[in-house]
């Protein structure tokens, strides 16, 4: 993996101030990797991002950019290469959003019709309508907002892409939407983005890797957000993740990255005995039940002491199923919501894939 | 004590509207200190304000010496401007009177342009230096369009200020409406007095709903229907609450 933007023993000391905002600070970042840079706040976590395009000037070490240092390039032909996102985004009021999402193009002197195609082509990617091309910011939500900021640092296709706290300024649900829409687009881009903020549920979520920062940008630990989780390296890294570090993990790993249990299953055509030997297997009083692969629901030791075959009772439809794709977290709030404890996992649909119980999500943290 | 009456007649003699003395003249000398005063005043507030409100720089300095100018009286800049003036045979030109408005116009051009470009949203700037717009390019394409109201505020300011204080031409021998007042007095006519003092309230009043229109066509568009013009209240209040653009006609 080549590195795309490497930092070299960085120093940062404000004018007229004693403090020193970054001191010595080393990182590389790799091609195509989003690494969020998280801290209490006056950690140097903004200074450090902003060096890289030099809105603020380092004032001793290295930064370069895909192998060029920046300090060798004209400040502003260096941000036209480099996608820039803040909080609170910063669209030209008196701007449309077509003229605000053609900004860097425009600096660049690209002809009138790839302009033109482009923004409409970011509008499609981000889900926006056309019928926005001609309004103004103060006429769109926040959520609008905030992806037009993020398609407007996209918009010459930069292979870097600043961010800081890009989704601050949005309630926590649009949150959400909008860090998993830029996921779905990073997946198609890669980008390598440093991603800046103070949240580290945030920074769990949308990173390859996370550093944390302490003052003066000292980096704490700096590695996956699974392998932070899983083994801190020190006091400040704990408290700073915080004290759900297991459920937090359990949000990272997918269920279709783990085995799931069988647990009972029958037929809808088994007989009472064989649906009876599946409950005494698992040791539960009820039993899953199938057709071929699909799904058809439950029965219980009652069903069949009324019932002379399985075929003739009536499974009961699961309240709740997980998928495989869903996170462990989301597995374990089904199991402790339904009466039966466990967790039913199903693909494409109905195809029935077993079961999670506590215990066997449990073994995945502890292991 | 004069009456309506007699400022009537004396608006209604066609002597007062004729000749080198009459109310076109007077007028006309009175437009033209007045808008070489701010013409000459509005270039270097409006540049001395951009610059230190694009740089943060000088502010402090620049803004309490531009001010200085409000504190001093005009009428003792007038009284310093004479003499010097006279040493260079411009005793009698339009120079003293418009050196003193001059200074009377700068600070509220200089404050205004200042506050204006300052106020500019500091992360609609901060990003578009991120994105590579060069120091210049975020002063002419965003902090000057959206400080253009306040800054023809300023302008607005100054000019009824100076129409107002270009009475004081007459009393250094000079032309201008101020001379039915001085005139006036001189004569102890009083419906020439209270003439001339309606003729500059007019002519005040005039300058400021002209830059009214002025400052209205300068605003910059943040909407593409325009809410501020000729629309009727419920109409406004109805757009204020509508969420997101979605789904909206325009023209509905």
């Amino acid at each position: 993996m080549t590195k795309m933007i490497t930092l070299d023993d960085v120093t940062k000391r404000f004018g007229g101030s004693a403090e020193v905002a970054v001191r010595g600070l080393s990182m590389e970042i790799d091609e195509g990797e989003i690494v969020v840079l998280v801290g209490p706040s006056g950690c140097g976590k903004t200074t450090t991002m902003k060096m890289i395009n030099r809105l603020i000037e380092p004032t001793s070490g290295t930064i370069t950019v895909a192998g060029s240092d920046v300090m060798r390039h004209d400040p502003v032909q260096l941000r036209r290469t480099i996608g820039y996102v803040i909080q609170n985004v910063g669209l030209m009021p008196h701007r449309t959003i077509e003229q605000n999402i053609a900004t860097v193009p425009r600096l660049l002197n690209w002809k009138a019709e790839r302009i033109r195609d482009r923004v409409r082509e970011l509008l499609d990617i981000f889900d926006l309508s056309d019928g926005l091309l001609d309004r103004y910011p103060s006429e769109l939500s926040g959520g609008q907002r905030q992806r037009v900021g993020v398609a407007r640092a996209l918009a010459a296709d930069p292979p870097v892409m600043l961010m800081d706290e890009p989704f601050g300024a949005v309630d926590p649900i649009i949150r959400a939407r909008l860090q998993d829409q830029f996921l779905d687009i990073q997946r198609q881009l890669q980008k390598t983005v440093v991603f800046v903020t103070h949240d580290i549920d945030e920074a769990i979520q949308m990173s390859d890797r996370i550093a944390i920062l302490n003052q003066g940008a000292k980096i704490e630990q700096m590695a996956a957000p699974e392998e932070i989780l899983r083994t801190p390296t020190n006091d400040f890294v704990r408290n700073f993740v915080g004290a759900e570090r297991g459920l937090r993990r359990l949000g990272l790993i997918r269920i279709a990255d783990i085995e799931v249990e069988e647990g009972p299953v029958v037929q809808s055509d088994a007989s009472v005995s064989e649906a009876r030997a599946a409950m005494e297997k698992f040791d539960f009083d009820w039993t899953t039940v199938l057709e071929g692969e699909r799904l058809l629901g439950w029965i219980d030791a009652s069903d069949l002491e009324v019932h002379d075959s399985v075929a003739k009772t009536q499974p009961r439809p699961f309240s709740a199923h997980v998928v495989a794709n869903d996170s462990l977290r989301q597995a374990l709030d089904s199991i402790v919501t339904s009466r039966t404890h466990i967790a039913v996992v199903v693909s494409d649909g109905d195809k029935y894939e077993g079961i999670l119980t506590m215990a066997r999500i449990s073994r995945e943290i502890i292991s | 004590m004069e009456t309506f009456q007699d400022v009537t007649a004396w608006f209604s003699d066609p002597v007062n509207w004729s000749g080198p003395q009459g109310i076109p003249q007077r007028l006309m000398e009175h437009l033209q200190y007045s808008w070489v005063a701010v013409l000459l005043a509005a270039p270097v507030g409006v540049a001395l304000g951009t610059y230190i409100g694009h740089a943060r720089r000088f502010e402090f300095i620049t803004v309490t010496t531009a001010n200085l100018g409000r504190a001093l009286p005009s009428f003792a800049i007038l009284a310093l401007a004479f003499p010097i003036a006279l040493h260079y045979n411009l005793g009698f030109s339009i120079w003293p009177t418009v050196a003193a408005l001059f200074f009377l116009a700068v600070p509220p051009i200089l404050t205004n342009t200042y506050v204006g470009v300052k106020e500019v949203d500091a992360d609609t700037v901060e990003s578009a230096r991120g994105m590579g717009m060069s120091g210049s390019q975020v002063l002419r394409r965003i902090e000057v369009p959206l400080a253009a109201p306040l800054i023809v505020t300023g302008i607005r300011t100054a000019a009824v200020q100076v129409v107002a204080t270009a009475t004081l031409a007459a009393v250094v021998a000079g032309g201008g409406l101020g001379r039915f007042i001085v005139d006036g007095f001189a004569r102890q006519r009083g419906d020439m007095i209270l003439g001339g003092a309606f003729l500059v309230a007019a002519l005040a009043i005039l300058t400021e709903v002209f830059f009214a229109f002025v400052e209205r066509s300068v605003k910059p568009r943040t909407a593409s229907q325009d809410r501020s013009r000729f629309k009727p209240p419920y109409r406004h209040a109805a757009q204020a609450g509508r969420p997101g653009g979605d789904g909206y006609v325009p023209g509905a």
